[in-house]
């Protein structure tokens, strides 16, 4: 390692009206290493990174590039210094072609004319450089696999011959074959003596492809350390700031009749064959890799995809029903997909909780917004949801207030079934440990709970039983004492034991 | 937390805010013309009610339009289904049936007091069965709103010359509905009933809308489909229905104000009238607070639009602009306020 850091970050602030979103971050990355940004969400990750694509300037601190003062005026500006971002939501013109995307802002000319020839030579010597060399410059993005249009997005970094590579969740997305690719990739990129900021909250990544760590928590940097001399139960205390075992609370649950049952379930692609049976008063895991299948089985169930095979029981309903029965047979869904699916941001807190129950709200069938609001209260008050009123946008609040309220909307429409879709994706780490003492609470009062997670020591400390899929099959339920990580992960991947 | 909001003056709720806002603006636009148009002539009993009484036709088309938008859709329709609405007024006004003598004679005469009823139910159920097609291709053929209703605009318009035959229609005899939009306040014996009728049927039309959206799960279903399609469907909220609903809801009240333009117009089934008033009556929602993305909007916020454009239009009349500028005024004022809109929210969030 030289002595001379690549990209130093010194005691840099940052707020948004009364929040303080930065409190003082110190960032120092060496010229060809891999330097893991680890914490969870809410801890400033992505003010950070903001920050460091220029999008906002910090209100106090300092940055270098290379020894020299960096003060990216705009993103433009701190791409052209060579410091580029992959953000978690990919930033590419679907339908332009891939040299376009990737030679975007800097395209080959001459005069006003585009120099197709050239803008084509040099996009597909950066696609080779990513490993994309069979990709042709002309695909349109659109028609490229999301892990290939990832790879695009480092190939438009890789063409502005960047110094600091910032990769925000980068695997979130992606398949455990592309993800060994795009490790791989990483240490290329190291080896040309880029610097990669790799933002993440999954310890084995880190420890897979990371130099060094540093962990943000609540806007400042807390510690860090080289990767191999640490244990990740540090690393965790570090990042939450508390034990993790007070994390997930376990009442007495008894386990009552079966009140959701599934035999043979298929939909038109996915899943393939799904049986299950969920009790009153259990919470039934399902874990797996994403696009396993997971997602489309719970679709299935709540009306939303439709099924082609099987059959589904609710309590005494047979029969497949459209989501409005299913909420009228008192079964309720959490989307995973919060922004898209699952919340109206526009919308307030108040319509957004009793979107999916407005009977009872007034006379007539009416629904006056006075009743509206007091029944959101006493949710607000217990989970509690941290907002200024029911009158709030939804849009204002923080991504785990969001999704509370998401939650909330199956206890305003009192189900005795809750189909939670990763209930806990991407939120901060306080509003994790409160949504599962809700969901222990709500076992223990005899509501049955099945959910979906792809994390999976949330998986082992929330449910009774867990369930695996692995490519549209859901394998057997079983006690969560009789698995362990490395189980639950081979199963994932479709290596039974 | 919550205690706060919940005992803040109205004045303070942001809705209420907003509102107010877009009211002083219509203040303002109205003093500038009454401080510029010579000897006090824009603020004469007379012309404020001329205002009311040509605002009335887009307020009244922008009731359904509100809901429309509110909902994330939009319809260019607006315009036809106005001038549909008219024509088949001024065709069941003109037609001759046989008599007890055998003969042919105006339906009118024959039957005074029918005749306008079924004028005025032919007139309005055709604007909302047309308006009822726009909302199934929507959801049937899973179109764009803006594609059917570019389409529907001009099948519309067809649809209403064909009926009139490609001419204006006079009706042999006046009947109430030409006295829909009569001024009453500037009139020399005012009736009891104090505002021109037209006006009253916009206030009634305000009323329903209002309490539909805001007191009715349909109207938070509008709201819910509006702001995310895919939250109202994951929430049980039949979404082909609610969308099928608000375009059956813009026939209707265009209809509505067919019989006003109808009136306004001088009892002419005239197939060409109320060209561009989609635009109008566009402007009018989005002046109003409503977003096109949907999930926002409202029906006094669509009032205060309509009379805002109104005032611009008779304003600029009377200041002897010509045409040329005041529709160039009017399309900076669109746009001046939905940019203003942006920054306000920019602000908020």
């Amino acid at each position: 390692m030289t002595n001379s850091p690549r990209l130093e970050m010194r005691g840099v602030r940052r707020s948004f009206g009364a929040t303080k979103a930065l409190r003082g971050v110190e960032l120092s990355v060496a010229p060809g290493e891999v330097m893991a940004l680890v914490g969870e969400n809410g801890a400033g990750k992505s003010t950070l990174m903001k920050i460091l694509s220029g999008a906002i300037p910090p209100d106090e601190g300092q940055m270098f590039l290379d020894g020299a003062a960096y003060v990216p005026g705009n993103p433009l500006h701190a791409r052209k210094s060579g410091v580029a971002m992959i953000y978690q939501e990919l930033a590419l013109a679907p339908h332009l072609s891939v040299m376009e995307n990737i030679l975007l802002g800097i395209e080959p000319s001459r005069g006003p004319l585009m120099n197709w020839p050239e803008m084509k030579r040099r996009a597909a010597a950066a696609l080779a450089e990513v490993g994309l060399a069979d990709i042709a410059p002309e695909t349109q993005v659109r028609r490229l696999a999301i892990a290939q249009q990832q790879l695009v997005e480092i190939a438009r970094a890789v063409a502005l011959d960047c110094r600091v590579l910032v990769l925000d969740e980068p695997t979130s997305s992606l398949t455990a074959k592309d993800i060994e690719k795009l490790f791989a990739l990483i240490r290329r990129l190291k080896a040309k003596n880029i610097s990669i900021v790799y933002i993440s909250h999954f310890l084995e990544e880190v420890r897979a492809v990371c130099d060094r760590f540093t962990v943000l928590r609540d806007g400042e940097t807390v510690g860090s350390g080289v990767t191999t001399e640490t244990p990740n139960e540090k690393i965790i205390a570090l990042m939450v700031g508390r034990n993790v075992d007070e994390l997930y609370p376990r009442s007495a649950r008894i386990p009552g009749e079966v009140i959701l049952e599934v035999k043979d379930l298929s939909g038109i692609t996915k899943p393939k064959s799904a049986s299950l049976q969920l009790r009153r008063g259990e919470v039934l895991g399902i874990s797996g890799l994403v696009g396993a299948g997971r997602t489309e089985l719970m679709r299935a169930i709540f009306g939303l995809n439709r099924v082609t095979n099987g059959e589904i029981r609710v309590g005494t309903f047979d029969g497949v029903a459209s989501p409005a029965k299913r909420w009228s047979q008192r079964v309720g869904l959490v989307s995973e997909d919060r922004k898209t699916e699952g919340l109206a941001l526009g919308l307030s807190i108040a319509d957004n909780m009793t979107l999916a129950r407005l009977e009872g709200l007034g006379p007539l069938g009416l629904v006056m917004p006075a009743r509206q609001r007091a029944a959101c209260k006493p949710w607000i008050e217990k989970i509690p949801i941290k907002c200024q009123g029911p009158e709030q946008r939804i849009s204002g609040l923080s991504g785990g207030n969001q999704q509370k309220v998401a939650i909330a909307r199956l206890l305003h429409a009192d189900v005795d079934v809750l189909l939670l879709d990763e209930p806990t994706r991407g939120i901060d780490v306080g509003s994790k440990a409160q949504i599962y003492q809700l969901i222990d609470a709500l076992a223990a009062r005899g509501k049955a709970v099945l959910m979906i997670s792809s994390y999976i020591p949330e998986l082992l400390g929330v449910c009774d039983r867990i369930a695996v899929m692995s490519r549209g099959k859901l394998g057997e339920a079983r006690k969560r004492s009789e698995w362990d990580e490395r189980q639950l992960l081979s199963a994932a991947i479709g290596q039974e034991e | 937390m919550s205690e706060k909001t919940e005992n803040k003056s109205p004045l303070l709720n942001p809705k209420w805010a907003n509102l107010l806002g877009r009211f002083l603006a219509l203040i303002i636009v109205f003093a500038f013309f009454a401080l510029l148009v010579d000897g006090g002539k824009f603020y004469t009993l007379r012309n404020l009610e001329n205002i009311l009484r040509q605002s009335c036709v887009y307020a009244t088309a922008g009731l359904g339009m509100t809901m429309v938008i509110i909902g994330a859709g939009i319809d260019l329709s607006a315009g036809s289904l106005i001038a549909l609405s008219v024509v088949v007024v001024a065709t069941v006004l003109n037609k001759n049936i046989l008599g007890a003598d055998g003969q042919p004679h105006p339906f009118t005469e024959l039957h005074p007091a029918l005749a306008p009823m079924v004028a005025v139910i032919a007139g309005t159920l055709a604007a909302t069965l047309a308006g009822l097609a726009n909302g199934m291709m929507i959801v049937g053929l899973r179109l764009m709103p803006f594609i059917v209703t570019l389409g529907t605009m001009g099948m519309i318009r067809g649809l209403a010359k064909g009926i009139g035959h490609e001419r204006d229609i006079y009706p042999p005899n006046e009947t109430w509905i030409n006295n829909l939009m009569d001024p009453t306040l500037s009139s020399l014996h005012r009736p009891w009933w104090i505002l021109p009728i037209g006006v009253w049927i916009l206030i009634g039309g305000v009323l329903v809308a209002s309490f539909l959206l805001r007191y009715t799960r349909l109207g938070r279903h509008i709201f819910a489909v509006g702001s995310n399609e895919e939250t109202a469907r994951l929430c049980g909220v039949s979404v082909g229905r609610t969308k099928l609903f608000i375009y059956t809801a813009c026939g209707f009240f265009c209809g509505v104000a067919g019989l006003m333009q109808f009136s306004y117009i001088g009892g002419i089934g005239q197939p060409t009238t109320a060209v561009m008033y989609e635009l109008f009556v566009i402007a009018a929602v989005i002046i109003g607070g409503a977003s096109f993305t949907g999930g926002e909007g409202s029906i006094l916020g669509t009032i205060i639009g309509a009379l805002t454009i109104t005032i611009l239009y008779t304003g600029g009349q009377q200041m002897g602009w010509p045409k040329w500028v005041q529709e160039m005024v009017i399309g900076g004022i669109i746009i001046a306020a939905v940019a203003i809109d942006r920054w306000r929210h920019r602000k908020a969030v």
